[in-house]
């Protein structure tokens, strides 16, 4: 797989990763978890609109909303992230799942291949346990963004 | 013991005060200059592996317990060739005191100690109540990083024996007494994997038989601190039963959160065999022809 199947923005991104030694990709990964946007207040007072992701080894919860675009072009996808600062890694992941796939359409998310994280190279300095919570985000969003892609019967 | 032992009333009850030290008195010896010559060394092990880059104690090193504590190819622990070059490239002598502290009330710190104590270093303690405590105390925080000065430690051979006990001796330990630390519900065999954690893929979902149910956080405090020994005597000589001179195994899921509690059994409670059985429940839960048993009864010895 190279980085041609993914969308722009998250083929930025795994390119600077992995152009990267390993210690600085664990540092980018870190700008990453400071980087990731605080929830809008009307989703703050409500945690009930978010869903848990277990397979994160620290609480990771995400929702996703359409945006409606002008008549003509497909609808917008936004991700929704919230993760404590005591779990840099897990928001880290969410950082780079936020820059990544953030505005993009669903058509777009849902082709991003399940073993994205891979490329990232961070599995031997994460360790594959902590990698599978971020295979688990992007499952998590794809499986949402699908089922609110899908016809309403 | 190379570094003076800190005394106060709750350590002195313990059977072994001399494990612990407290943030006060860390952060007197930090700022006394203890860490200049390497006579202290102390040390971070969190279960986030950013942890440690976003903010630590001054002058503390960083040590991964699975990157730099598990050989990746054997399912082991790293051997005396590596662990004598992590030790030294950190700046730990043979004759340092090292301090270890972390996230989540201490549970992989103490898993560092353990693996310390594999290789016999003798003088590792735990800073009570860990990152937590330290950080809720608005105390000192930096991210600077820490670039010890290299020192020498020679090659030790590792002993599992006296402390970490493999699934064969789990098997010849019937009879005597276990501790399961997991949650309730890893317990009764509900679950396989921790609340909010990974599936980590056991087959069977239940406990070894006989084995007596303290989740490892029960010997901790709100402030992540360890309960006093009154405390934690009521735990494991009430509730789970055990008795003076008992020889103990505990387990978890990986080893982690058993080596919170063999912490406190040994040192706290001072039990001199206690082991812990760092294969747990995701080898027992898979292995062929070991039995288990479910529910919440403990169980009996298999025939």
């Amino acid at each position: 797989m190279n980085t041609h199947a993914l969308p722009a923005p998250l083929a930025e991104i795994v390119d600077d990763f992995q152009a990267l030694t390993e210690p600085e990709r664990l540092q980018l990964l870190l700008e990453f978890s400071q980087g990731l946007p605080e929830l809008p207040d009307r989703l703050k007072d409500h945690p009930e609109l978010l869903e848990q992701v277990v397979e994160c080894q620290s609480p990771l919860f995400l929702t996703i909303e359409t945006e409606k675009n002008d008549a003509g072009s497909p609808d917008s996808v936004r991700l929704y992230f919230k993760a404590p600062k005591e779990a840099p890694t897990t928001r880290g992941f969410a950082g780079v799942l936020h820059e990544g796939l953030d505005g993009l359409t669903a058509t777009e998310i849902l082709a991003v291949p399940d073993d994205m994280p891979e490329l990232l190279g961070l599995t031997r300095a994460i360790t594959p346990l902590r990698m599978r919570g971020m295979t688990a985000m992007l499952g998590r969003i794809k499986r949402k963004v699908a089922a609110s892609a899908a016809p309403k019967a | 013991m190379s570094y003076p032992v800190e005394e106060n009333d709750k350590f002195a009850a313990y059977a072994h005060p001399e494990r612990l030290v407290s943030t006060e008195w860390l952060a007197a010896a930090i700022d006394g200059g203890a860490l200049a010559d390497g006579k202290l060394v102390v040390v971070e092990s969190d279960e986030d592996v950013l942890l440690y880059e976003t903010g630590h104690i001054p002058g503390a090193v960083k040590i991964d317990w699975h990157t730099d504590l598990n050989d990746e190819v054997t399912r082991d622990y790293v051997d005396g060739k590596a662990f004598a070059a992590l030790a030294a490239a950190k700046g730990i002598s043979r004759d340092s005191t090292v301090v270890i502290y972390g996230d989540k009330s201490n549970w992989w710190a103490a898993y560092a100690l353990w693996v310390f104590t594999l290789f016999g270093h003798e003088d590792v303690r735990l800073l009570d109540g860990g990152r937590d405590k330290w950080i809720a105390e608005d105390r000192a925080l930096t991210t600077d990083v820490t670039v010890p000065a290299p020192a020498e430690y020679p090659e030790v051979e590792r002993n599992d024996a006296p402390i970490r006990a493999f699934k064969e001796d789990v098997l010849a330990h019937f009879g005597k007494p276990l501790i399961d630390v997991r949650s309730t519900e890893e317990y009764t065999g509900q679950r396989t994997h921790m609340p909010a954690y990974p599936e980590e893929g056991a087959l069977r979902g239940g406990h070894i038989p006989t084995a007596a149910s303290i989740p490892w956080a029960r010997a901790a405090a709100e402030d992540g601190t360890y309960r006093n020994r009154a405390e934690l005597e009521a735990l494991y000589l009430g509730e789970a039963g055990l008795t003076e001179g008992d020889d103990v195994v505990a387990y978890c899921r990986i080893g982690e959160r058993s080596s919170h509690t063999w912490f406190a059994l040994k040192y706290l409670l001072g039990f001199d065999t206690v082991r812990n059985y760092d294969g747990s429940w995701t080898e027992w839960g898979n292995a062929v022809r070991v039995p288990i048993a479910k529910g919440t009864e403990r169980g009996t010895v298999p025939a």
